[in-house]
């Protein structure tokens, strides 16, 4: 089976007047522990350039407990662009869990009904939005790498990776709405703040009571923050691949990185065999990610690998393969063996690092 | 304790190959295999019958080849197996997927009560991690999902404790049964198939449900397949390759010390934003 209906003939589409009421762009304000994630205030941006293509408000929905913090977070959701706020305040909503979340958002879309909904792709947003699609009875995409409106049908198009990720395919939900898609963090750039922003919150009450809910959080672990891999905000990533050959050689890997201050990532056949952690994959099935240099090493550039960091300032590439895709679109190339490059580029950061001591 | 594993057969991506030409899939003698996360699940559902004794159920919506995939299932010790197999279900996207997995899955309760729902986080092909919890809303059941460890099933009680992966910590979950889990990689490994379990496999006779037997009745049709799918593939293309191609680095000593020099000196010329990056970095 595949993730999306193929193509059938183009003919003039008509919206259900049924569905002409659906009006409205959200995005869905994902926080935890007194933070917003950053993907919600990426969606934000590229949910404004939605909302202006067809003309209509851009909204931010916040779910959460009452006070002060989620009536703080409607206001950062209007200074990234939003222009109005969907707030649902309850204590049942404190932390996350998915039978309220998704009773709260099915009731607003239905009170409400925006024609398009956009969720972060992350664990939070995925089990959201799989859920509240269901009920809504509605169609997502997932983990999309470019949005936009089709001007013939005014519907979202939304672009992702398709079958097994050497192609892209664009997919529309026509007559269903809302229209629903997730983007992973790091995809689309942040909105810029503008604090001057401001605009009206529409509370809605969630109307249920804890009693009424199976599943309870008996605690929350917090990560300990040193020992994972931080590479979504790295601004300096040292990438591997296969054509390091052999699990040793990726030292030369680490050894760049370190110098550099660098986070390590790789592509997926390494953390297949096992050379590096999970947490360091690079790519449509690992993390999406825009640092201002990217060094990829013995890397190939298939579309999986490619989708989780072209969005980087600027990309070194370094393959044996003078027909490797990476030289198709990285900044520069270096076509030769990785083993003796990286310990090269290496020793001329070392001297680059030294000299601006030097220089104070 | 019943628990159903919901897997899928996916083309093995380690061995797709590009054409270098025209830039598509080449899916010819590409070997099929059960989705990799689905294998975690799987597992989980097997430590856990070798705990608390039980029955584990494999099911799995595809063509009559994905047969492979549940004989394999069986072999690493998979009970029972049921492939929901009809022409009826070409072009599902998730919706109409986890409509007729839910569907067959309401069937299977019919002859044995089942507990949990077990399903990996995501497939390698499809990459939406949408399927698990559509099943769970259909039928109504409790969903965790992104499960990095179940810390306890107590089926006297019908109750299960598990960690849950949040975004910035873990959660530590109850809830009752019946309820569906997505299981998270790399928790455990999966077994090896022993040979009474192979040779189980290969004579063991396979359910094949096609749409009515898997319960979905005439007036469901419009609900699975392309036509219970919202969303339509309007376009497939291959990736512009971006407007320049790389500035390849090429000296004539053909040294790396030199390419590397080389490099930097053009990176930071161009990119003065690089090399304050690095500029920080020296102090």
């Amino acid at each position: 089976m595949t993730d999306a209906a193929p193509a059938k003939k183009k003919r003039k589409f008509e919206l259900d007047p049924k569905l002409a009421g659906y009006k409205g762009v959200w995005v869905f304000v994902e926080h935890e522990r007194g933070q917003v994630h950053p993907v919600s205030w990426e969606l934000m941006g590229e949910g404004r350039k939605l909302a202006d293509m067809l003309g209509v408000e851009l909204a931010g929905v916040v779910l959460g407990e009452p006070g002060e913090q989620t009536r703080r977070f409607c206001n950062e959701a209007m200074c990234h662009g939003a222009d109005l706020c969907y707030l649902m305040a309850d204590d049942i909503l404190k932390d996350y869990r998915n039978e309220p979340f998704t009773k709260g958002m099915t009731d607003l879309v239905n009170a409400y009904q925006p024609e398009i909904l956009l969720l972060g792709a992350t664990t939070q947003g995925r089990d959201l939005a799989g859920s509240v699609a269901t009920t809504l009875q509605t169609g997502l995409t997932a983990d999309c790498t470019a949005l936009t409106i089709d001007p013939d049908n005014r519907s979202l198009a939304a672009t992702r990776p398709t079958f097994g990720g050497s192609l892209l395919c664009t997919i529309v939900t026509l007559n269903y709405r809302p229209q629903m898609a997730t983007v992973r963090p790091r995809v689309m750039a942040m909105a810029e703040r503008d604090a001057s922003r401001s605009g009206r919150v529409i509370e809605h009450p969630l109307g249920m009571v804890e009693s009424s809910i199976i599943t309870k959080v008996l605690e929350y672990i917090p990560d300990a923050m040193q020992d994972k891999p931080q590479l979504a905000f790295a601004d300096i990533i040292v990438s591997g691949g296969r054509g390091m050959k052999k699990p040793e050689n990726f030292q030369l890997i680490w050894d760049l990185a370190q110098v550099l201050g660098a986070e390590v990532g790789a592509s997926r056949p390494v953390v297949q065999a096992g050379w590096v952690d999970l947490e360091r994959q690079v790519g449509q099935s690992g993390k999406t990610v825009r640092p201002k240099l990217y060094i990829a090493a013995g890397i190939s550039g298939a579309i999986q690998h490619r989708v989780g960091m072209d969005a980087s300032d600027c990309i070194i590439a370094i393959n044996n393969d003078p027909n490797a895709p990476i030289f198709g679109f990285a900044t520069y190339g270096i076509v030769g063996n990785a083993m003796t490059i990286l310990p090269a580029l290496t020793e001329a950061f070392r001297q680059k690092l030294a000299a601006v001591k030097k220089a104070g | 304790m019943h628990i159903v594993v919901c897997i899928k057969q996916v083309p093995d991506s380690a061995q797709i190959r590009v054409h270098p030409v025209t830039n598509t899939i080449m899916r010819q003698g590409v070997p099929a295999i059960i989705n990799p996360y689905d294998l975690f699940a799987l597992e989980e559902a097997l430590c856990l019958k070798d705990k608390h004794g039980g029955t584990v159920t494999v099911i799995t919506m595809g063509p009559p080849q994905a047969e492979a995939a549940l004989r394999k299932a069986l072999s690493f010790g998979a009970d029972d197996a049921i492939l929901i197999t009809d022409r009826a279900f070409a072009g599902a996207d998730t919706l109409a997927t986890s409509f007729a997995l839910a569907s067959a899955i309401r069937q299977i309760q019919k002859n044995m009560p089942v507990d949990m729902v077990f399903t990996g986080k995501q497939t390698i092909d499809g990459d939406t991690a949408q399927v698990g919890p559509g099943v769970a809303k259909r039928l109504d059941m409790q969903l965790l999902t992104y499960v990095s460890k179940i810390v306890a099933v107590k089926p006297e009680a019908s109750e299960i404790v598990v960690e849950r992966r949040a975004e910035g910590g873990v959660q530590l979950l109850k809830t009752s049964l019946p309820c569906l889990v997505t299981v998270l990689e790399g928790n455990n490994q999966m077994r090896f198939a022993n040979m009474p379990n192979m040779f189980r496999a290969a004579r063991h006779p396979l359910k094949l449900w096609n749409r009515e037997e898997a319960g979905i009745a005439d007036d469901d049709i419009v609900k699975i397949g392309l036509k219970g799918s919202p969303t339509v593939v309007s376009k497939v293309f291959a990736p512009t390759p971006k407007s320049e191609r790389a500035e390849m680095i090429e000296v004539e000593s053909g040294d790396p010390k030199d390419m590397a020099v080389t490099v930097l000196s053009k990176m930071f010329t161009r990119f003065p934003a690089v090399e304050k990056e690095i500029a920080k970095r020296a102090r």
